[in-house]
């Protein structure tokens, strides 16, 4: 059922696993609030055909539900677990989820993993040689970087259960699964939030889940610990624009989960690409001017944008984003 | 005593006739096609199209007047900009004849939306009139956004959410995905007032009211709108038109060209109450520069109603509909 251009088979061993779990929180910025979990309720939408989007705490997941099972991107925090799989179950009819895929490491999209994988069951050999691995759940798949930024100790965060690192990786540009009667793209977008974003584009159903490359709640998060620039951001704004189609006069046709905030279309993502590269523009201008990161801050390069995606407070400021920008611009 | 009591009962008859509470979608019919009163109201900005940096008597915040002189119309060149219709906080002020009409469930007759179509840019909305909540705001923005509406009296009050990121005036004058807008429809006759009230947290001050007058068109007619966007302009990839934040603002040259106080061209509140006339003559007047008419057409003949000639962008040659294609 799986098709793989570039493939690394992981070979990450329990002992290994549970001896080289990582930390996986952000690392230079203050890690979000955690919510009160109790009061928060999980809502569900369906944005097109086998395509529902659940949101709760954290990033919004993305379920792919049809005959074979369910294929889910993302999954929130840990705490979240039971109750997005019982909407889960509730939307699908309790069919299996067979397929997890990650679209990069940060807890409040991989936080869930561990729960959601034992609660599946992948598709193995069948008839033909049994259940040869046995009861290990779900198949849980991520760039290679996310695996293994999982099962290092970067000694910032507290270590992720084992069972929460992905059993299946792939390094390069794509990965593939065809699953539910449609073929699901696995994209890597290098260094954009992070190093190891994929944004997973399911073809029939025309929707695609971008992960934190594309959010509508803020300025771009980019984590420039794990290898996220703002160059890499707007690369990945402009692949979504490639990859969406409007249906008519730039609305609907391909829909867009962005990683946090509403369901959207290309106009939203072309709406947002241009806000971000105006900004990055207007950072790298002043940078060659010579101006400091105080002055360019001091200067406002956001303040027309800031009533819609800025912030004062909070673990990703306003003045977060243009650090972050100047710094991977190649401001000292 | 016979013929009284007839009288009587005629008398109560009509009086339950004529004040009895009726069904609200009686009150007022709105249905049919309806030509914009372009010539009468805001000719220039509706037609020919608004000066870059006029962005006077207008409520809007710093952070609008600054996205708006960074606007540069090249934006609208690049394919994924060329297909936008007007949102609808937007469309009503434009030249596009206009058709409304009912829908209404087939049993019961009850009144489940009315629709409105605009011919410039095929803009198409519901507005719900069956009472039904609005949408999560996580569901899809759209240009038209999400409208419910009810019968005031004889007008007919409508509320919109869910709107994607506009403009109010064509010059990047921006609106935010935050934006709400008020509608009341209000029928005289053969004219249709629309009213609009704009309200958005992001880039206005205070509420922006407009208002769009429409003449009844027995004959209407209603166009297709076809668009498919094209590269116009070969740009490197990812390449966004915009000006500097340190170029002259476009609203200098504004003031200029009409000999005006650019603090006026700038717009904001202030501008827009009778009591900025008198703090004209203590504002330095900007020195006057190139014909202010330049780029205008002539205004609809006299007597006319509807679409004048015009050269903006949605005219086509003499005031004929737009070919169909790219642009707006």
């Amino acid at each position: 059922m799986r098709a793989r251009l570039l493939r690394s088979r992981r070979v990450v061993i329990a002992a290994t696993m549970a001896a080289a779990v990582v930390s996986v929180l952000a690392a230079q910025q203050a890690p979000p609030a955690q919510p009160n979990f109790d009061a928060v309720t999980v809502r569900s939408f369906k944005v097109q055909d086998h395509v529902f989007m659940l949101a709760g705490a954290g990033g919004n997941i993305t379920a792919q539900i049809g005959n074979d099972g369910v294929l889910v991107v993302d999954t929130q925090f840990a705490q979240m677990a039971d109750k997005l799989l019982a909407e889960i179950a509730r939307l699908s009819g309790n069919k299996p989820i067979r397929y997890i895929i990650d679209t990069h490491v940060h807890p409040d999209h991989v936080g869930g993993n561990e729960r959601f994988r034992r609660a599946g069951r992948a598709i193995v050999a069948g008839n033909v040689a049994g259940d040869v691995r046995g009861n290990e759940g779900a198949t849980v798949i991520a760039h290679e970087t996310v695996a293994a930024r999982m099962s290092q100790q970067d000694g910032t965060t507290p270590p992720a259960p084992g069972g929460a690192i992905p059993t299946d990786t792939f390094f390069g540009e794509s990965d593939e699964v065809f699953f539910n009667g449609e073929a699901v793209q696995l994209i890597h977008q290098p260094a954009a939030h992070t190093d190891g974003d994929v944004m997973v584009f399911f073809r029939k159903s025309d929707v695609i889940a971008t992960g934190d490359v594309y959010v509508n709640t803020s300025y771009p998060v980019i984590d420039t610990a794990r290898g996220g620039t703002i160059d890499g951001i707007i690369a990945g704004l402009n692949h979504i624009i490639e990859i969406t189609v409007p249906r008519d006069k730039q609305e609907g046709g391909t829909m867009v989960i962005p990683g946090h905030g509403r369901i959207a279309d290309e106009a939203d993502v072309v709406e947002y690409r241009d806000m971000v590269t105006i900004i990055r523009d207007r950072v790298r201008d002043m940078t060659k001017k010579g101006m400091t990161l105080q002055q360019i801050k001091a200067a406002g390069p956001t303040s027309d944008y800031d009533g819609r995606y800025g912030a004062t407070s909070g673990f990703w400021t306003t003045d977060n984003f243009v650090e972050a920008v100047y710094r991977t611009l190649g401001g000292k | 005593m016979t013929l009284n009591r007839t009288c009587a009962g005629l008398t109560l008859l009509a009086a339950i006739m004529f004040t009895a509470p009726r069904p609200a979608a009686a009150q007022v019919n709105v249905v049919g096609y309806w030509n914009p009163l372009v010539a009468d109201e805001d000719f220039i900005e509706r037609v020919p199209g608004p000066n870059v940096g006029d962005y006077a008597g207008l409520p809007i915040t710093n952070a609008a007047r600054k996205r708006a002189n960074t606007w540069d119309a090249s934006l609208l060149t690049l394919p994924e900009h060329q297909c936008k219709p007007h949102p609808s906080t937007y469309g009503f002020r434009g030249i596009g004849v206009l058709r409304i009409w009912e829908e209404r469930e087939a049993a019961t007759q009850q009144l489940v939306r009315i629709k409105t179509h605009i011919q410039w840019q095929a803009q198409e909305r519901d507005i719900w009139m069956d009472g039904r909540p609005e949408p999560s705001e996580l569901e899809p923005h759209t240009w038209q956004g999400f409208s419910t509406g009810k019968f005031e009296g004889d007008v007919l009050v409508v509320r919109t959410t869910h709107l994607k990121a506009g403009w109010i005036r064509r010059n990047g004058l921006p609106l935010s995905d935050r934006a709400t807008m008020t509608e009341r429809f209000i029928r005289h006759g053969d004219l249709l007032t629309h009213v609009m009230m704009l309200e958005d947290p992001v880039y206005l001050s205070e509420p922006l009211v407009k208002t769009n007058g429409f003449a009844v068109a027995p004959t209407g007619t209603m166009e297709p709108y076809p668009c498919r966007p094209a590269v116009e302009v070969p740009r490197e990839a990812g390449e966004v038109p915009h000006h500097g934040i340190d170029d002259a603002p476009p609203t200098r040259e504004f003031a200029e060209r009409h000999g005006i106080p650019e603090e006026a061209a700038a717009g904001g509140a202030a501008t827009a109450l009778p009591e900025f006339m008198s703090k004209l003559p203590s504002l330095p007047m900007a020195e006057p520069k190139g014909d202010p008419n330049e780029g205008f057409g002539p205004p609809a003949p006299p007597g006319g109603r509807g679409a004048g000639p015009g050269r903006g962008r949605g005219a086509g040659p003499d005031g004929a509909p737009p070919a169909a294609g790219r642009g707006r």
